[in-house]
């Protein structure tokens, strides 16, 4: 133990004055790492949003160019969803959600300082920026960026002949790389830093359960990955040296390419989706003023799903000509899996009952994201039942699941994060009437893009295909698609009020002060925002769990971790 | 309190708490995820292994097992002098340290050239990686190994190079890891 006290005393010195690139960017600071996360998480945002606007508009209406973009052929089509997918999934919802919270919050919801390695902390930032700056590169070379999808199954994506993508293809595969590394780094970081760092009293049964969300979604980050890299790795041989894992001429395979995306793949869904979970947790009840409901059972539950997230993977694999015989086990797996999610959202709705519920800009997401969630989670049962499953497999049934979950956990959850912490990350207050029209307009034009898709995909439309038109089943149903896209643009421009909210917030916003929610986590015993090493000399001291709100010992309706009542300590 | 925790004050006088050695926690969750990584190559190679009719592939030269057993025990002797190595480290022994970390690596560079030897010949045998399933899992799965080797020679060095014995016992894991791994896949490519 002595010896680790000496590597303790590695210290960054100084935390009064430090320039411009030391502050802004080669900061070890995690704060600034969280918003480096949260600010390439935005750009691709809008990178990804515009790829969407431009398939939208290509389904509407597959026979006119697309306004500032032109002609959209089938091989272009290819590129904006598999962009599009990979962009939303790999560069929005984890920078943003594991990257960007993960970071700002762990060191202050447990009361460290920063994290454990801060140095490796912004390694991993940068070779995110790095991961990014391939990505986009991609666009631009000849061939054009990756078009094999955003699961890029072979053959398709390991032959350049098939679609015409050479360079594209490995340059997606190196993002990938990178940005795994990248995550790989944080996560490593986020977990010892929770196991090493939590001041005296934050038992892991007072966590914010926002932590337990984000650490259950790193640790299947972490396990995750590696079945995924060892498939890339045989991915890029056969496209470079000419190995034939996936090549069936060659005595290859190319559903082992589903099966190691699909150990990570669902997991990774999960890596999306706990931290939005963990987000919702822990605004409800401070916008009920209730104590969360079943804190313990939430964890158990979330540990659960996590478990079964790694074996529930050839759910996605119904139809891919897999021995048949499996679909019965990962049908019940996956229903299974369904009851501790159920069991979550059901807490979230008990933490609401009878509560003096408060609809603040934050809590308004918090609630979105459970109507939501609770229209994909259902619609999951039909896609995760084999029998159903074969007949919407690859159809709009299934794009409406997906965003209804993923579009709910990024948007939903993010949002709600993010107006929650907006006054502790930047020191100001957001406007409550924008962001009320922010979410509602959000809300509806989210459901009027989504929603009908579920029923253009009954009617067998299927999923990446650039022109419905072409196929006669389909004309009846256009004006959907119209209907769809309309919604989409006008989704697109609800954004807008988040964009002037917080410019003129970063601008002109009023101050915030150290808690203005009146919440009990360690952070907002913090100045908004907090120096760098979080507090002054002394750290808090935490005397109780996260949820203690309209306790009968105090005057206030919270009770801060960090407040120790004289009479009755415990 | 939590019995071991550490207070501290650093430079500026500022109060820190540790629980636990956060390099060992962090070396701990890297090698999980590493053993994840081993745990798909090897997934991937048994799928194709347990599926052919007959393994080796006819017409495919044999893998060289009696010289690799030589060099599995070279490495898997290597553990000793680590083992000396953490434990002059902990007691401050400066000398015994850089002898027994220079022994360490003599023995896993060994192991190394011996490796690089037997691929050679293979590669003349007509034994490819793009020659068939057979080479390609191979040298994949041998090759991911020899890379983490590699790496942990490299790390090695640089402790040798800076003096600094900071870092051996996290090294020392990560060394035990790489080791340790070796004789499953000796026995699952080369013997199974
Ligand atoms: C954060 C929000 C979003 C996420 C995480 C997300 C994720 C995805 C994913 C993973 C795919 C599958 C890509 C593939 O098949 O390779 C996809 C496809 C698609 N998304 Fe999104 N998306 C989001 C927002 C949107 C928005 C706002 C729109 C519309 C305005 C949209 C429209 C589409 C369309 C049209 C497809 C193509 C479906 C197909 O042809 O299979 N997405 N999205
Ligand atoms: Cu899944």
């Amino acid at each position: 133990m002595r010896e680790s006290g000496a590597a303790v005393l590695d210290v960054h010195a100084h935390h009064a004055e430090r320039g411009f690139w030391r502050t802004y960017v080669f900061s070890t600071d995690h704060k600034m790492i969280g918003k480096q996360y949260l600010s390439l998480g935005l750009f691709w945002a809008v990178v990804g949003g515009l790829l969407a606007h431009v398939m939208r508009w290509q389904l509407a209406w597959p026979e006119t160019a697309v306004p500032g973009w032109g002609e959209v052929g089938p091989e272009t089509y290819n590129v904006l969803v598999t962009m599009h997918g990979t962009i939303m999934v790999f560069f929005v919802a984890m920078p943003i959600l594991l990257g960007a919270f993960g970071n700002f919050l762990i060191p202050l919801m447990i009361g460290a300082r920063d994290m454990a390695f801060p140095r490796l902390n912004m390694l991993s930032v940068w070779v995110f920026a790095l991961a990014s700056l391939v990505l986009l590169v991609s666009f631009f070379i000849p061939g054009g960026a990756a078009s094999a999808g955003w699961t890029g199954y072979p053959p398709l994506s390991a032959k350049a002949e098939y679609t015409g993508v050479n360079w594209g293809m490995d340059l997606w595969i190196l993002a990938h790389a990178l940005e795994f590394a990248a995550f790989l780094m944080g996560g490593v970081n986020y977990l010892t830093t929770a196991i090493a760092l939590r001041v005296p009293g934050m038992t892991f049964f007072r966590l914010p359960l926002v932590i337990w969300q984000l650490l259950t979604a790193t640790t299947l980050f972490l396990l995750s990955v590696g079945p995924l890299i060892a498939g890339a790795v045989m991915l890029l041989l056969d496209r470079i040296i000419g190995t034939h894992f996936y090549a069936a001429e060659g005595g290859g395979d190319p559903l082992l390419w589903q099966h190691l995306f699909w150990f990570f793949g669902h997991p990774e869904v999960y890596v999306i989706l706990l931290p939005a979970v963990g987000l919702v947790l822990d605004v409800l009840p401070v916008f009920a003023r209730k104590p969360i409901f079943g804190y313990r059972w939430i964890i158990y539950s979330t540990i659960a799903a996590g478990g079964l997230s790694f074996i529930v993977w050839a759910h996605h694999m119904f139809v891919s000509g897999m021995d048949p015989r499996l679909a019965m086990p990962f049908s019940i797996t996956t229903i299974l899996i369904s009851v501790p999610f159920a069991f979550i959202m059901f807490a979230m709705i008990a933490t609401l009952w009878k509560g003096s519920i408060r609809f603040d800009t934050p809590m308004l997401w918090a609630l979105g994201f459970v109507a939501m969630f609770i229209v994909g989670g259902l619609t999951g049962i039909f896609n995760g039942s084999a029998p159903a499953d074969i007949y919407i497999s690859d159809t709009y049934f299934v794009v409406a699941h997906f965003h209804y979950t993923l579009f709910s956990s990024v948007v939903f959850g993010g949002f709600a994060g993010f107006y929650f912490w907006f006054p502790k990350m930047f020191g100001r207050l957001l406007s409550e009437p924008l962001g009320k029209i922010h979410f509602w307009l959000t809300l509806v034009f989210f459901n009027v893009t989504f929603f009908p898709l579920h029923n253009i995909g009954l009617a067998g439309m299927m999923r990446r295909i650039a022109n419905p038109l072409e196929y006669e089943f389909l004309v009846p149903h256009q004006w959907i698609n119209v209907v769809a896209t309309v919604g989409g643009m006008l989704l697109l421009a609800s954004q807008i009020p988040f964009v002037v909210n917080v410019v003129w917030s970063l601008l002109a916003g009023k101050t915030a002060p150290k808690n203005p929610w009146g919440a009990n986590t360690l952070e907002w015993t913090a100045p908004s925002p907090p120096p760098h090493l979080n507090w002054g000399e002394t750290l808090p001291v935490v005397y109780r769990g996260a949820y203690e709100y309209s306790s009968p010992e105090v005057a206030e309706d919270w009770l801060p971790q960090d407040r120790t009542l004289a009479a009755r300590s415990r | 309190m939590s019995r071991g925790a550490i207070v501290l004050e650093d430079e500026v006088g500022f109060q820190r708490h540790h629980r636990v050695d956060s390099a060992t926690v962090g070396m701990l969750i890297f090698l999980g995820a590493e053993t994840m990584l081993f745990a798909g190559f090897i997934a991937a190679f048994l799928v194709f292994r347990l599926t052919a009719p007959v393994w080796p592939p006819p017409l495919q030269p044999r893998l060289p097992v009696g010289v690799t057993a030589v060099s599995t025990a070279v490495l898997l002797s290597s553990g000793y002098p680590m083992w000396r190595a953490l434990r002059a480290a902990r007691d401050g022994d400066h000398g015994g340290l850089g002898r027994s970390l220079t022994l360490t690596g003599l023995l896993g560079a060994t192991f190394l050239g011996v490796q690089g030897y037997e691929w050679a010949r293979l590669l003349t045998f007509g034994l490819t990686a793009p020659s068939g399933i057979y080479g390609g899992t191979f040298y994949t799965l041998i090759g991911a190994h020899a890379l983490h080797v590699l790496a942990a020679l490299a790390w090695l060095g640089i402790i040798l190079i800076l003096r600094n014995p900071a870092g051996v016992p996290v090294f020392g894991m990560y060394w035990y890891f790489v080791v340790g791994l070796w004789p499953l896949l000796y026995t699952l490519v080369y013997l199974a």
